[in-house]
């Protein structure tokens, strides 16, 4: 647990201090909602909020670790950090904090920009809380893989789009049978069950794809 | 259980891999072939056309094999990328290297002829329905793994992650799977059941069989070579090639 | 053998068809100053990261039975925080128990009690190789393993470097180091290790 807060606290301050970066997928997330309410008029399903939270998910956790990289931070870490488990926990927590939450917690109001209602938005707010921190476990694999390659964009957008599927499938679902009236129960179970086993999984994942990128 | 330990470390061993395989590719393509000839000369001319879908059934023969082709290449590339990771063994690799652009072509056809078959019989070439779905990711899996090895290009060190990269996938793709059909089941307009589950009857199950086995033999004789040739590759500087080049 | 801090057994490393360095076998005691040596691309920093376990070797063994600290070339400190923050996270993460009297006192050794309060993307290249060092006197680990840490460093950094490593070898560490420039240390180099030849 010790571990855990130390790289939480960290990684919270180090984004704090770069405003910006911290900003910009809930920048991206509002920016796309507009446009999409542009060029596609209201009444849209809350299925494509889900999608917008999707690309926003990609393109943040794309370079999670690449400014750890490239200061050497990351190699400290993996050398003193032991066990890594908690270490990563922390790191993705925090960056999660920053970016699939606030999403997340606005998502409400895309929703009722794009969709011209306010039925189910909670049940959209409630998924996209349990559903966003499995899409940042996951996409950490992929950003951990590419991180020594100095490009990740679009690459870790290809290799992990295809593991977000179905948590997209049982989000996008469970605000779209909300919206509707109907029960939602086995969506949301379903969704819960996709973070537990991320949570469990993934940090151990990227901890190894993160020793492969530092060897030489 | 020596011979075991033994056969794991001379398939492990790119030389002995490399002169004994030969004869493999040969027998592969010619019985992969032979069998391929005889089992789509049988469903397509031989077997009563199909009660609802007409001659379009006969695609299957070429279908069905590549759809199950290409999720086991799959797994054999995640089993791959386990021996790889624990054991570094160059081999495994060097296999995964060979495949995963072989698995992309098999995945791509089953799509191809997925869509052929879907035009006549679903009225459409593209349906949400599961198995359609996940064989489309399944095609970007593989994609992905040449894309990061490309992406890489250190060998060694592109190696253990596009391991890595396959076993997480192969993890996820039965979750992707489920989540997939239940998906399906839910949206898919009734119509479509029907092209959905064919019973198979015996006349087709024969023929089909014939030309699964011929499609494994084929595929793995292709395996086969395309792994010698990354074993030329990479052994280019060592001793025994060079010998062996000099002898034949 | 109980000793020893750390050993190295005749390990080796290639990139690609080339090989580094193979059969290499060298160990440190308490008291030891281990040079690496060697041309560009010989496999210094390779060799460097083998011993503190970033880098596997492809064959052959390193034990560390002791805690290790690593400099290498990339500073392990983040620019959006001060010199401060950056040690207490590495006292977070490490099993030091560091507190900010000490890190502040560390800063102070180095040379950065003015800037300690400073990010240290505001510093200049010499100021954060020594918040790196700084590094080394935060926590207790017996063994240091050093890649080129007189990069950018003036006269006066390049003395505090030979202070501390006397300083760590008198109180029983041990030090492995990279390094082209001739050391400043007043015991002798126990052993050069050189590669690529």
């Amino acid at each position: 647990m010790r571990l855990f807060f130390a790289q939480f606290r960290r990684d919270l301050l180090v984004a704090v201090r770069s405003r910006s970066d911290a900003a910009n997928p809930l920048a991206f997330f509002v920016l796309a909602s507009v446009l999409l309410g542009l060029g596609a008029g209201a009444a849209l399903a809350p299925g494509i909020i889900w999608v917008l939270a999707l690309f926003a998910n990609v393109l943040a956790v794309e370079g999670v670790f690449r400014r750890d990289h490239d200061d050497g931070t990351l190699e400290q870490l993996l050398i003193h950090a032991q066990p890594l488990f908690p270490a990563v926990m922390g790191k993705l927590a925090a960056h999660w904090a920053l970016s699939g939450l606030p999403v997340a917690v606005l998502s409400p109001v895309a929703a009722v920009m794009l969709t011209g209602t306010t039925t189910g938005v909670w049940v959209l707010m409630l998924t996209l809380c349990i559903g966003t921190p499995a899409l940042t476990l996951l996409g950490a694999i992929g950003s951990a893989l590419t991180v020594a390659t100095g490009r990740g964009g679009l690459l870790v957008a290809i290799l992990v789009l295809p593991f977000y599927v179905p948590v997209l499938i049982f989000g996008a679902s469970a605000s779209t049978a909300a919206m509707l009236g109907d029960p939602v129960a086995f969506q949301l179970l379903a969704l819960a069950a996709l973070l537990a086993a991320s949570v469990t999984a993934a940090p151990f994942a990227v901890g190894k794809a993160l020793a492969i990128s530092q060897e030489y | 259980m020596g011979w075991i330990k033994t056969t794991f470390h001379k398939t492990g061993s790119p030389r002995w891999f490399f002169t004994g395989a030969r004869s493999w590719v040969v027998g592969l393509y010619v019985f992969g072939a032979l069998l391929i000839v005889v089992g789509s000369t049988w469903g397509l001319g031989f077997v009563p056309p199909e009660r609802l879908q007409g001659n379009s059934v006969r695609i299957l023969f070429i279908h069905a094999p590549a759809a199950h082709l290409a999720e086991a290449i799959y797994v054999a590339i995640a089993i791959a990328g386990f021996v790889f990771l624990v054991w570094r063994m160059k081999m495994a690799d060097m296999l995964i290297q060979a495949a995963a652009p072989i698995g992309f072509v098999v995945t791509v056809l089953a799509l191809a002829t997925g869509i052929i078959w879907g035009i006549p019989t679903w009225g459409t070439g593209w349906v949400w329905d599961a198995r359609t779905v996940s064989t489309l990711l399944l095609a970007f899996l593989f994609f992905g793994l040449v894309a990061l090895r490309q992406a890489i290009g250190r060998e060694d060190r592109a190696s253990r992650a596009v391991a890595l990269l396959a076993l997480v996938g192969v993890i996820n793709i039965p979750i992707i799977k489920y989540s997939v059909e239940w998906f399906t089941t839910l949206h898919q307009p009734p119509s479509i059941v029907i092209g959905e589950k064919p019973a198979i009857a015996p006349v087709f199950l024969v023929p089909l069989a014939v030309n699964v086995l011929g499609f494994y033999c084929f595929v793995a004789g292709v395996v086969i070579a395309a792994l010698r040739a990354r074993i030329v590759e990479r052994e280019a500087g060592t001793q025994w090639l060079r010998d062996w080049i000099s002898k034949s | 053998m109980e000793h020893d801090l750390l050993v190295a057994e005749n390990i080796r490393c290639t990139v690609g068809d080339r090989v580094l360095f193979d059969e290499l076998s060298f160990s440190a005691r308490a008291g030891d100053l281990v040079e690496i040596r060697g041309p560009n691309g010989s496999g210094k920093s390779t060799l460097l990261r083998c011993l503190v376990g970033l880098h596997e070797p492809d064959a052959g063994d390193v034990r560390r039975p002791v805690d290790g600290l690593y400099v290498g070339h990339r500073s392990g400190i983040c620019g959006r925080m001060t010199p401060i923050e950056n040690l207490r996270w590495l006292a977070g993460i490490t099993d030091s128990n560091a507190d900010d009297g000490s890190i502040e006192g560390a800063l102070g050794r180095v040379g950065l009690d003015d800037a300690r309060h400073d990010v240290c993307d505001s510093l200049s290249a010499g100021q954060q190789r020594r918040v790196s060092l700084a590094r080394l006197l935060v926590s207790a680990a017996p063994l240091w393993i050093l890649d080129e840490p007189l990069t950018a460093l003036d006269d006066d950094g390049r003395d505090l470097v030979g202070n501390l490593l006397a300083r760590h070898r008198a109180i029983g560490g041990a030090a492995v180091c990279a390094t082209h420039q001739t050391l400043p240390t007043a015991p002798e180099v126990t052993r050069t290790v050189t590669l690529g030849s």
